[in-house]
This record gives structure tokens, sequence and C-alpha cells, in this order.
């Protein structure tokens, strides 16, 4: 019929232009059928490209998402309901009554990865566990240099200190001897950065002298492997044939890059993501009948950070005098709405430790002004606020906030500039001291309290990069190594409360907000994503069909 | 033909010449030490600086150097991006195909559009017909690129969801590279899903290659008009008129026909702007061309990959230009004799 319209039409164009435009018709329709390749897989819209493949290297929340629940295993790990330690790569662990020597009996069934670049030829045994820690402990390991030999985690929580050495009592059996026992040890070990590499890659890796592929290219016991690496653009990742723990539902996992908040929320609607992290717009997602939106209370905290080491902030009174001049109920309401709360203490109050005695500031101008003359900068100074420049759940936008406390902070006579760098450069500069006070955060590795005190006011952390304040107290260091080394709850929230005074009155940060978590998803995909401790995982994600969505 | 050849190749012998001189000094204008500039290596040690320099002749006279430019030009040796750190020849291969891709089929699309149109409003002049479309060509090209871009993401894909807002194919699926142009890797792929990747493919150039096209296709509407309108008042369609032909014959057998050898050359200027409607177009649909590339390396002070990527693209544009005129030339005798290049 169309071939008949088409023939009287004598001229050559219209023709072409008529068929051509059928054609684009035809395809157009087609091209709304979401068709297989789509059941079978998932596109997470994430916030960043990671800046390495190995989790034993950084601390950076947008690398951990990235890789450390999908491509590797740990010896054990945090049950989700209850924070408890229950057993993975390792079936079960026995310790010794002084607390010193931690043995763990291995499965026998965990298979590596097996990609383009490697091919396995056997299952993870003790030797593996042996590299993958002595990685970090041993100097004269071949590959502790590799990627610049720094293990910013296991330097915060001192495992080298920490651990006299590892062995091997059998293939499946691993010893670690500790030179005094230390309560989150074993919590320490069910982190995202306690991950088990292999150790038949490095092998290769050494004979073919490409050594630092084993950060770039990973092999683990994951049940995802990795394919592909574009920075900036995707990661694409395949499913483990072979996982261990149970058949991977999701073929391929494409992590999409997209560093803006708006062009996430869009790729979302236009069904290019199928989960998107970070979310805005809470309120359109909730009311489109096809996206759910999750959020799970993170342990994290968001604060502005003083550098005490330069003056006029090595001054406690004038950072008592900032912190009263800040209207912080302000800034939860403008920034974070109802997904935050204030902050009363650096530990949520979900933490066993926590205890409400440590007080906030309470804003009052005057107060303020008083303090600065007492300290005599009553003609007031220029500071240099640093505002990170990525959205994270503490803080999801520092420069905003930054200009609120800029405002703030004219009143009492401080100029305020705002400063922000592209986020790696920004890190790298605070770790040299450039700033003078900085917004920032942290989301807590694993439950135990001390992941709070220690990685980010511990005089150790001032050298790791974690303690952006510089403040270095002899008290509250000792009070930190007291509380680990006993495993008495009741005396080590004694410890807790005391080092949360010690922040209370010295003020090298002021806490700012606890926050939810959020992302978003399509009602299809089921499994839980988010957890409350680290990583995102995508291990027990399923997507269920057009039909199956239908009926729901 | 021979002379109108001649003289073409000679126009394009003194422009590339140009277009690399201004490139190679732009190495020297841009800030920062000119070696760096020209190679892109910001992390090379005062040693490996000192070799650079041995092999770009950065101590010798400036026509020296510049000869030393061209020569690795010619080797397809354009230095390191300053960002990335991969060399600029092998981005440029990765996304100039998608650019050229866009462009062509926006370029089809404007002139599917545009050129019937026009003969549509020329045949109907002055009557309502004629006056619609006008005002539509107006419209068109008043629109501002991004807001029309936005606009179109707004109702196409967040608000109807019908087609995806970012990138040139769904990231699920891997095509391998060959050619660099996506829809020809597709169909050379042995995917199994190889016609949903082209289905899907189409699905993402629909709103890009639309919005490129709005500006291009309202020109081609008011050329096209113009063009048909002076045919018809010519004496031979009066002839025709005279001897009975009815209005269609005339229309179909002569008018459209001598109309469009004069829009060929039209086509060939539009190209640049199109080209430049296609960068911003690039920005906002995420599309991994070169114009996307260009502006982030603009952002970025990646000197190495501005300079190049302008040269690269500003060549191409010429060599458009060249094609076009070669092909107007070939249907067109008059214009062989003209003795001016333009």
């Amino acid at each position: 019929m169309c071939m008949k319209i088409l023939h009287f039409l004598k001229f050559w164009p219209v023709k072409l232009l008529l068929s051509l435009s059928s054609c684009l018709l035809l395809l157009g329709c087609d091209s709304q059928d979401t068709g297989s390749i789509h059941t079978k897989s998932i596109v997470y819209c994430s916030e960043g490209s990671p800046e390495t493949f190995n989790p034993q290297l950084i601390t950076s929340g947008t690398t951990i998402d990235a890789t450390s629940k999908q491509l590797y295993d740990r010896l054990i790990t945090f049950k989700t309901d209850d924070n408890s330690i229950i057993p993975s790569l390792a079936k079960s662990w026995h310790v010794t009554r002084d607390g010193k020597k931690i043995t763990f009996y291995l499965r026998k069934d965990v298979a590596f990865h097996h990609t383009d670049y490697f091919t396995p030829t056997r299952h993870l045994n003790a030797d593996d566990v042996v590299f993958s820690f002595n990685r970090i402990l041993d100097e004269n390991h071949p590959f502790h240099q590799v990627s610049g030999g720094k293990y910013p985690f296991f330097q915060t929580v001192k495992f080298t200190e920490l651990v006299e050495s590892i062995e091997k009592i059998n293939d499946y059996t691993v010893r670690f001897i500790l030179k005094r026992p230390d309560s989150s040890f074993l919590t320490n070990l069910a982190t995202d950065f306690a991950i088990i590499l292999s150790a038949e890659y490095g092998e290769q890796l050494i004979k073919s002298h490409h050594k630092t592929l084993i950060d770039t290219q990973p092999i683990g016991s994951g049940p995802y492997k990795l394919k592909e690496f574009r920075s900036g653009s995707f990661i694409r990742f395949y499913r483990h044939e072979n996982y261990w723990r149970h058949p991977v539902e999701i073929e391929q996992l494409v992590y999409d890059i997209t560093p803006i908040n708006t062009g996430r929320l869009t790729k979302l609607l236009a069904k290019e993501c199928d989960v998107i992290s970070y979310p805005i717009a809470h309120q359109k997602i909730i009311e489109h009948p096809e996206l759910t939106l999750d959020s799970v209370t993170s342990y994290n905290v968001g604060y502005l950070g003083f550098n005490v080491k330069k003056p006029p902030l090595d001054n406690l009174l004038v950072r008592k005098a900032i912190a009263h001049a800040i209207n912080f109920q302000a800034i939860i309401d403008i920034i974070y709405g109802d997904k935050a709360q204030l902050a009363k203490s650096l530990l949520p109050e979900n933490s066993w430790a926590y205890t409400n005695k440590a007080s906030s500031q309470e804003y009052s101008r005057q107060l303020a002004k008083s303090l600065l003359e007492v300290a005599g900068y009553q003609q007031g100074f220029e500071l240099d606020l640093w505002a990170m420049p990525i959205q994270r759940a503490y803080n999801p936008n520092a420069l905003k906030m930054a200009k609120l406390i800029q405002e703030d902070l004219a009143h009492i006579g401080i100029k305020v500039n705002i400063i922000s760098y592209e986020w790696n450069t920004f890190l790298r500069r605070l770790a040299l001291g450039q700033h003078d006070a900085v917004l920032l955060g942290w989301s807590a590795d694993h439950p135990d309290p001390d992941n709070f005190f220690t990685p980010l006011l511990s005089c150790e952390a001032t050298l790791t990069g974690g303690n952006r304040s510089f403040w270095c107290n002899k008290e509250y260091d000792d009070l930190l190594s007291k509380a680990l080394a006993t495993t008495n709850i009741n005396q080590r929230k004694k410890y807790y409360a005391k080092a949360l005074t010690i922040i209370d009155k010295e003020i090298p940060l002021i806490p700012i907000a606890h926050s939810k978590r959020y992302q978003a998803r399509f009602k299809n995909i089921q499994g839980q994503i988010l957890q409350p401790f680290g990583g995102i995982d995508f291990s027990h994600i399923n997507k269920i069909s057009q039909q199956q969505e239908g009926d729901n | 033909m021979l002379q109108f050849t001649f003289r073409r190749l000679s126009l394009f012998f003194f422009t590339m010449l140009l277009l690399s001189l201004l490139s190679f000094s732009l190495s020297y204008f841009f800030p920062g030490d000119a070696i760096i500039n020209l190679s892109g290596q910001v992390n090379a040690s005062q040693e490996e600086l000192a070799l650079l320099s041995q092999q770009y002749a950065m101590h010798e006279s400036f026509f020296s150097q510049y000869w030393h430019y061209l020569l690795r030009i010619f080797q397809g040796d354009m230095g390191i991006s300053m960002a990335s750190q991969l060399p600029i020849s092998d981005e440029i291969a990765n996304l100039l195909p998608a650019t050229i891709e866009l462009s062509i089929i926006s370029l089809i699309l404007a002139m599917s559009l545009g050129i019937p149109l026009g003969f549509i409003a020329a045949i109907f002049h002055k009557r309502a017909i004629d006056n619609i479309i006008l005002s539509f060509a107006i419209v068109g090209y008043s629109i501002p690129v991004f807001w029309l871009g936005l606009f179109l993401i707004l109702i196409f894909s967040i608000q109807l969801a019908w087609l995806p807002s970012a990138g040139n194919i769904s990231l699920l699926f891997e095509i391998p590279h060959v050619t660099g142009f996506l829809f020809i890797d597709i169909l050379l792929s042995n995917s199994e899903y190889k016609w949903q990747a082209f289905y899907n493919a189409l699905a993402h150039i629909i709103l890009p290659a639309s919005v490129i096209a709005i500006a291009p296709a309202t020109v081609f509407i008011r050329l096209a008009r113009s063009a048909m309108m002076e045919v018809l008042a010519t004496s031979y369609i009066k002839a025709a008129k005279t001897k009975g032909l009815t209005n269609a014959q005339i229309i179909y057998r002569h008018a459209i026909r001598n109309a469009l050898i004069k829009m060929i050359r039209h086509i060939g200027l539009q190209f640049s702007h199109l080209i430049t409607f296609a960068m911003i177009t690039e920005v906002i649909f995420n599309w991994p061309g070169i114009g996307r590339w260009l502006i982030e390396s603009i952002y970025q002070r990646d000197y190495t990959a501005i300079q190049s990527g302008l040269l690269v693209l500003s060549s191409f544009i010429f060599i458009v230009h060249i094609i076009t005129d070669f092909i107007y030339a070939t249907l067109n005798p008059l214009a062989r004799e003209n003795k001016h290049g333009s």
C-alpha cells in the first residue's frame, strides 16, 4: 500500500523523504521496547569516579561504593539488622582468652574472578589472606610500595602497631597474633577496607612486571568482576559466575558516572538509570508511581573543622566565638530539610556510646562578639572557609552552607572567603593544611564508636590526613587507647563520654549534622542496596521483569 | 575544470598554512611554557623537558620550530592532553566521528524539513501557507539552541520518559570501536543485542539531532524559498507555461531541479553553523563528541587540547566547504567560470 502511494509521487526527493520518515517512525516505535538486555542488567548512576579499585588504599566513600562489596569479600562481615559480626570467607574463628591470638578457619569453595586478564587455577586459601594483610603490614612485601604504600584506614586504626604477625597454620587456617588485646580488631576486619586479594594474581603480575595493575585491574572473589572502566564516564561489571555465596541474578552492572545531581535525576526520570545515588527532589520521586526513595540512618557527621595550627584559629576563644555566632538550626532547616538532625556531639544518637551530656553551643551573636573582644579581634579578620565540591549525605550542599556561615560571621566582623577546588585537589591541599576552616564530614566504616574518634581527631590522623584540624591532644588520645584496651562496654562508654567533653571544650571542630543517606530507584529493582555502614551492596539485587512489574 | 580544481587546491593550501600557523602560535600566546603547551607534558621532569625541547627544536628559530611542529602533525603526533594525559590524536579519533555522525544526521534532517517547506512557501507565494511557513522559520531561527535542548529534555525525557537525555547509546551495550561511527560500528558488531543497540542509539540521537537541525532548517526554508522564486521568475519557466505544461509538471520537471542546484553551496556554508550548534548541543546532551571535549578543555585550561582540537575542527569544516564546492561545480558548469574563490 505504502509503495503504491510512493509510486504516484514521481519526484525522487519526495520519495526519499517519505520513505525515510516512515522508516524513522517504525524504528521509533521499536525503540520503545525495552528488550532483554535491560531485564538482566542494572545501571546505577553514581556521583563520581573511584580513585582506585583497591579499598585498602583509600577512605573515600565513592570508591568504597564502587569497589568493596562488588569486587571483594572480607573474612568476616556485619549482619545488616543488628551489626553483629558474622562469618564470610572465614566460616568460623576463635579468640584466645588473653585476646591476643585470633584464628580464622576459611571456606574451601571460594573462587576468584575469571577475567580477560587472569585465569585462577585454585580456590581461595590461607596464602591469599596472608598476602592481602601482609601487603599492609610488611614493608618488604612486593606490593607494599605499589600505589604509594599508604593504607589510610589501617594507619589510623594503628593496624601495623597492633598486629605482631599473621601465620598460615595450614591451607585453610590463618592466625593473627596481636601485641595487645584490642576490642575493635574484629570490627576493623569486617569493614569494607579489609578485603582479600588473590595471591596467585599477585605472582602473575610480578612475573609480567605489571605490579601496579593489582589496583587498577582488580581480581577478587566478590559477586561482580570488572570488565571496563573509563574515568569520569562509566564502570562496567559482569557477574561472577562462580560466586561462592549464591548465584548472582544480574548479568551486567554499570555505574554511570554522573557528578551533577540534576543530571542524575533527569537520567532516572528518563529511565536511563535504574538506581541513583544522592537524589534531589525527594517529593517528586515519592509522587512518581514507578519510583521509590530508600534511606538509611547512616553513622556519619558533617562538621565545620578548624585548622588549629593557623592563627587566629589557634586561639580557643576565636573558635568558641565562631561556634556561638553560627545559627546551626537555620543551616539544618535550609540545607538538609528533614533529611538530617542537628548534631549534638561527634557521635550520632543511635551509637551505643552516645551520651547527651555534651551540648552544642547556643546561638548568641552577643556572646560571640564579646568572646572576640576578649581574644583581641574586635576588628574582625579574614577567614578562608573551604567548602567541599561534592555532595555527600552528611553535607548535600557545602557551598550554600558556606554562604550561610559567611553571612552569620559577617555580623561579628569576620570576613569569610569561600574556597573550593575539584575534589581530589581539594583533599590534597587540605592535607597540606592550606585551609583556615573547612566544611567536611565523615561516614563511619563500622559501628564501633572508635571509628569516629580516632580517624577524625587523633594525633596519628594528623599525619595520615584524616585529621584536618591538626589538633593533637594527649589526654584525648590516652582516653581512646584506654577505651580500646578494654572489652567492658560500660568502661568504654565512660572513656568516650570524657573524650566528647574534651572535644566540646577544645572545639577542634563543630559537629553540624547527622544525616540520612538516600537513594532513588525503580520499584522493579528488589533487594537492599544501601547499607547502614560503608559502601553499597549489589550482591542481593534482582530486577523483576516488565510483566511481573505490571502485576504489582 | 582543471583550472577550477587548481584554484581550490591553492586556496586549501594557503588556508591550511594559516590555520596551522595560528595553532602553532597559540602555544606562545597561551600562558605558561610554550613547550609544555605544545606537548601537554605537565608532569615531565627537567630532563624530560630538555629532551622534549630538543625534539621540538625549541632552541632554534621560530621557522624551524614551526617546521618541526608541522612534521609532527603529519605524523599524527599532537602531544598529549594536559587533563587526561592521553594522546590527543587518539582522543580526536574517538570523538570526531561521533560529532560528524550527529552533524550529518542533523543536516539530513534540516534539509528534508527545510527545503521542501521552502519550496512550498515559494509556490504558494503571498498566501496563508507561505506566511505560516515563514513565521515558523523566524520563530525557529530565534530560539536559542540551549533553551530548546533543555525544553525538549524537559518534555520528552522528564515528563514523558520517551527518549533518553544523555549520551549516544545506553551504557549497557558494548560496541567495539572500529570506525568510530556508532551506527556503522553497531552494524559491524556481532553482539546478540545488535538491533536493540541500533534502536537504542537511534532513540538517543533523535533529540540532539532535532535541536541542531532546527536553526539550519529555518535557514534552508528561506534560501529554498528565494531560490525557487528566482527560478519561477525566469523566462524558461514562462516559456514552459506558454507551452501549456501544468503547474505540477513545471515544478517537478524544471523548477525543483534548478532551485536545488542553487542550494548545494549553501549547504556547505551552513555546515560551519551546524558544527557550532552541535558543540553546544553536545554539552547539553552529554554527547561524546569533539565539541563537548573542546569546551571541557577550555574549562580545564587544557591548552594542548584546545590548540589541536581547533586545528582539526577548522580543517574539517574547511574540507567540507571544498567538497561541496566541487560537487556544486560538477553539477553546475557556470560556477567553474567563476574566477574568484569564495
